[in-house]
């Protein structure tokens, strides 16, 4: 018989994310929600050991794993980016070494992936995937081409707008985040359910990056920015004294 | 004090796979280790179909019930257990992930792993726990399990299906529906 010890230290939890800032999983103007998001509310799980802790990886990161344009023999089409950013909480900590993942279409919209039926050409030179560990100051930064707006079976003339999916870590499980990353001014935002997914008008904006003249480099590529915020934790209890 | 606001999520999509592959992302631990378990199970949708596009990933602690996570008030293991899975699911909606039992990390919980899942047609990744049945008496006493009606709390727990392999299916609505968190 295990006797338990009840009073391990006390944890500071991390803080839960305000209403409308990620989506409802039942959204029905994304179709695919109807046979898939939960009918049942979640349990509201006290975080303990297995929440505040998490996955710590760095990966396995070859070498062009961050420059989605020089992993094949000749470059991509399409117009070169770069895309920069920091992995932060939501006290402003910078979250260094941890894993961020992407992937995306290629400049003509098209996935190389074999579900991927869409009639635009597929890119011998591009393949969409990419991973990188962010520095000391929780920076990452990628090369790769701009995706192209793609359509897809959601609704009649239905087209996603540009937009390269994001995965990321941070340094706990409740801080686990996969997100897509939008390009500014897009003129299909109005009609993107995925989008406007999002009920906080405010949140949605920060998944469109922002246009980044400083990192681009002269007669070589522009440059995007994208800061991913990820969950802080409540202020830390105080030790009560024990006897 | 703060406050950045957070980055919205947005689902996987149909695509997942070119970006989050790992060939050996189901391997928490090498498939000789000492120990080894398997657990699989299947991902199921509302009408029961089974889901070939997603993908599980599971947290947990070492077989001695500690975390090398500096985040662990009891301190770091030094073990370097990395305590990450990842799967897929196949054509037939089958994850598979190759880890130890994780101990009790003696805080009246009875032993888990914490799992996300993820597909297209989810805005957010659903999180649940896998509990284990040879712990009959932990998990009667776990908080969560034991806040749950017993035909709920059920949808937690792993079926033993072989000396070392279990299986917990996922069914993310309608009939069975798996208990998610709100983590």
């Amino acid at each position: 018989m295990t006797i338990h010890h009840p009073s391990t230290p006390e944890i500071a939890a991390y803080l839960r994310p305000p209403a409308g800032t990620h989506p409802p999983l039942d959204s029905p103007a994304y179709k695919s929600t109807g046979l898939r998001a939960p009918s049942q509310a979640p349990v509201v799980l006290r975080h303990r050991l297995t929440e505040i802790t998490g996955p710590l990886l760095t990966g396995e990161i070859g070498p062009n794993d961050h420059d989605l344009t020089r992993q094949h023999a000749a470059p991509p089409i399409g117009e070169r980016i770069i895309v920069s950013g920091r992995v932060l909480d939501s006290d402003g900590r910078g979250i260094p070494q941890t894993l961020v993942e992407v992937w995306q279409a290629n400049a003509c919209g098209r996935y190389a992936h074999s579900v991927d039926t869409y009639d635009a050409p597929l890119d011998p030179n591009f393949s969409g995937g990419g991973r990188v560990v962010t520095d000391s100051a929780g920076t990452y930064s990628f090369t790769t081409i701009k995706p192209g707006p793609y359509p897809w079976g959601n609704h009649h003339n239905a087209w996603r707008p540009s937009h390269i999916h994001f995965s990321v870590f941070g340094r706990s499980f409740t801080q686990r985040l996969v997100t897509q990353m939008y390009f500014p001014g897009d003129p299909l935002f109005p009609y993107d359910p995925i989008y406007n997914s999002v009920p906080d008008e405010k949140a949605r904006q920060r998944m469109i990056s922002s246009f980044d003249m400083e990192n681009s480099v002269s007669d070589w590529a522009l440059a995007y920015r994208f800061d991913i915020v990820l969950r802080g934790r409540e202020q830390t209890p105080f030790e009560e004294p024990h006897e | 004090m703060s406050e950045l606001a957070l980055t919205p999520s947005q689902t996987v999509g149909p695509y997942l796979s070119l970006g989050l592959t790992w060939p050996t992302g189901y391997l928490v631990v090498p498939e000789d280790a000492p120990g080894a378990i398997t657990i699989t199970g299947v991902v199921r949708d509302g009408t029961g179909a089974v889901v070939p596009d997603g993908m599980v990933e599971t947290w947990q602690a070492d077989a001695e019930g500690r975390f090398d996570h500096a985040d662990d008030p009891r301190g770091a293991s030094g073990s370097g257990f990395h305590g990450f899975g990842r799967s897929s699911t196949d054509a037939e909606g089958r994850y598979r992930i190759v880890t130890v039992k994780p101990g009790a990390l003696g805080d009246g919980q009875a032993p888990h792993i914490d799992v996300s899942v993820f597909a297209r047609g989810l805005l957010d990744r659903v999180v649940s726990r896998i509990y284990f049945p040879d712990e009959v008496e932990a998990n009667a006493a776990d908080p969560l399990l034991s806040s749950l009606p017993p035909e709920r709390a059920a949808t937690l727990v792993a079926e033993q299906v072989g000396p070392a392999e279990l299986r917990w299916d996922v069914r993310l609505r309608g009939e069975g529906e798996t208990v998610f968190l709100a983590v």
